[in-house]
């Protein structure tokens, strides 16, 4: 319907960054594209296309997927989305030396090889503008402190499925404070059957239930480490 | 040619499945991080004594030792090379027990996820998960398989690819999912979504249902989703001997076997056919089970308030069934 065909170029600056929040909401990867480079060309900082229309729009997204309204699918499509516009503005967020969301360390614990938890809160930490580095599964803790220090991370995620795996999320944040190093990192962890508790008892930051709550615990404690630094 | 679980279901009203694979392996010595379905070959003997259990605490069917025998799951443990292999002798085991139970005992050849997201929002095509199940199913129906047993599924498209290879391999099947996320799939799929999927498949299953998800409540209302569908197949309960707690240190599933037999009879009322537990469930709540759903006479479909009187709460208020969606106000229309 030619009548409903909407021309991004044709919007003014506030229509536009709407319509790319319509546009993530949907999973529309090309059209994300496309906003993005109109923004840029209209002279618009890179920084402010990520925060005001990527991850203002993420931001939709992950409280609908919150409150039950949007589910995976969904979710992952418009984190693709996201990343598309991303891979545009990477360089020269780099280039620009704008403020860095932050870098996340995440992988599954030792004995631990269920992994598709992990995956989609990679996954959607992408889509929300984060540095996600991947150590995949069945992680001792050896390999989460070098990959925590040569990535100078600022969030390490830690995940478990089995009941049979969890308490070793404690050896590594033993670990972390017998080193020294505990503080400095955020430690997030999440898993079936984790709950908030758990998290507390084994001295982790946050327990987070699902992918678009580590989003959103992340994006928080990342908005108090700046504010602690400024 | 009927198959042996479709003859046992024209003689019997209800079955009893087997219990936890997982659970019961790790108290036989399994360490964490190992794949369980390589002591098919390196201590058969551990397999051969899980199906046992099973079978001598009146299960007529059991799953066997294969969940996470498919190429992507193995590929994680270098072990990609083995699918054949490994899925025949966890069937040539299971046979073995069934063949000496002197009565009938239903084989089902386990089929898990393969742990990869689908495209278009991942990276695994239909044409490759078809590929990836049928040479797992065949490994099965080569040991000796009698069904294949699709299970902890979580997105449509998967299912589909499962449902295609059972047909490529020429094997009837059962297919269930696992309801964790507020009622819903974690793709979410609603109990009502997955009934009116199995009945458009070309290659539809002998029965369908619910496995795995949060506990044995949220499992039941699974099951009258399932039922208020109108299945034209027999519905299966696989539910969790409740919850995982964890105290001091270690972890118990809080269900116990009466629990466990409460939740068998309320399946059965609810409309269920095949009923068995997942993990947490031990010898001792299968037991518990066969012995209420034996002793224990049947009785009206359990509304919601009674199951959760009975066995506990659900884990969210809803379960996204009978509801209109819940939709974002859009600006405009999109090009569609």
């Amino acid at each position: 319907m030619a009548d409903d065909d909407i021309i991004l170029s044709e919007l003014d600056d506030e229509e536009l960054v709407l319509q790319m929040h319509d546009d993530l909401y949907d999973g529309l990867k090309e059209e994300i594209e496309e906003g993005v480079r109109i923004l840029l060309d209209r002279g618009w900082a890179p920084y402010d296309v990520l925060t005001k229309a990527l991850v203002a729009g993420m931001t939709i997204v992950g409280a609908d997927f919150r409150d039950g309204i949007l589910f995976v699918p969904e979710v992952l499509l418009a984190a693709n989305a996201m990343k598309a516009g991303m891979a545009i503005l990477k360089p020269l967020l780099a280039e620009t030396g704008a403020p860095k969301v932050g870098k996340m360390v995440i992988g599954t614990v030792k004995g631990d090889i269920h992994d598709i938890g992990k995956n989609l809160v990679g996954m959607m930490m992408e889509g929300a503008g984060f540095e996600v580095v991947d150590l995949g599964i069945n992680n001792p803790v050896e390999k989460y402190i070098e990959a925590l220090e040569r990535e100078e991370a600022d969030i390490l995620g830690m995940s478990a499925l089995l009941t049979t795996t969890m308490p070793y999320m404690k050896v590594v944040i033993d670990t972390m404070k017998e080193k020294g190093m505990r503080d400095d990192f955020i430690v997030l962890v999440g898993g079936a059957p984790l709950n908030e508790e758990f998290g507390r008892a084994i001295g982790a930051d946050a327990y987070c239930r699902d992918a678009a709550v580590a989003v959103q615990t992340a994006k928080d404690f990342m908005a108090r480490k700046h504010n602690s630094l400024a | 040619m009927s198959d042996p679980l479709s003859r046992l279901l024209e003689t019997r009203d209800w079955l009893l499945a087997d219990g936890a694979t997982g659970t019961n392996l790790f108290n036989m010595g399994l360490s964490s991080g190992e794949a369980p379905e390589l002591w098919n070959t390196d201590q058969p003997e551990n397999i051969l004594a899980l199906y046992r259990s099973a079978v001598a605490a009146g299960s007529d069917i059991f799953l066997t030792n294969s969940f996470g025998a498919n190429a992507a799951r193995l590929k994680l443990h270098g072990a990609e090379g083995r699918v054949r292999e490994l899925n025949r002798i966890a069937a040539e085991l299971g046979r073995e027990v069934a063949d000496a139970a002197g009565h009938a005992v239903v084989v089902a050849g386990s089929m898990g996820p393969t742990g990869e997201i689908m495209a278009p929002m991942g990276a695994l095509t239909h044409e490759i998960a078809v590929e990836i199940f049928h040479e797992q199913a065949e490994g099965l129906k080569e040991g000796g398989a009698d069904v294949l047993w699709v299970e902890t599924i979580s997105a449509a498209e998967e299912f589909r690819a499962a449902a295609e290879a059972c047909q490529r391999a020429g094997m009837p099947w059962c297919g269930t999912m696992s309801f964790d996320t507020a009622g819903r799939t974690m793709m979410g799929v609603t109990s009502a979504q997955m009934a009116a999927l199995v009945d458009r498949l070309a290659h539809p299953p002998i029965a369908f249902g619910a496995n795995c998800g949060v506990g044995a409540a949220d499992l039941l209302r699974t099951i009258l989703g399932f039922v208020a569908a109108g299945p034209e197949r027999p519905v299966i309960a696989k539910g969790n001997a409740g919850i995982p707690k964890y105290h001091d240190g270690h972890i118990h599933y809080d269900g116990t076997p009466d629990l466990m037999a409460e939740y068998a009879v309320l399946a059965r009322d609810a409309g269920a056919t095949i009923i068995g537990g997942c993990c947490g469930t031990m010898p001792e709540h299968l037991r518990a089970m066969r012995n209420a759903l034996e002793t224990r006479p049947r009785g009206p479909r359990p509304t919601l308030d009674e199951i959760a009187a009975k066995i506990g709460g659900f884990s969210s208020a809803s379960d996204g069934t009978g509801e209109e969606a819940a939709g974002r106000e859009r600006r405009g229309r999109r090009r569609g």
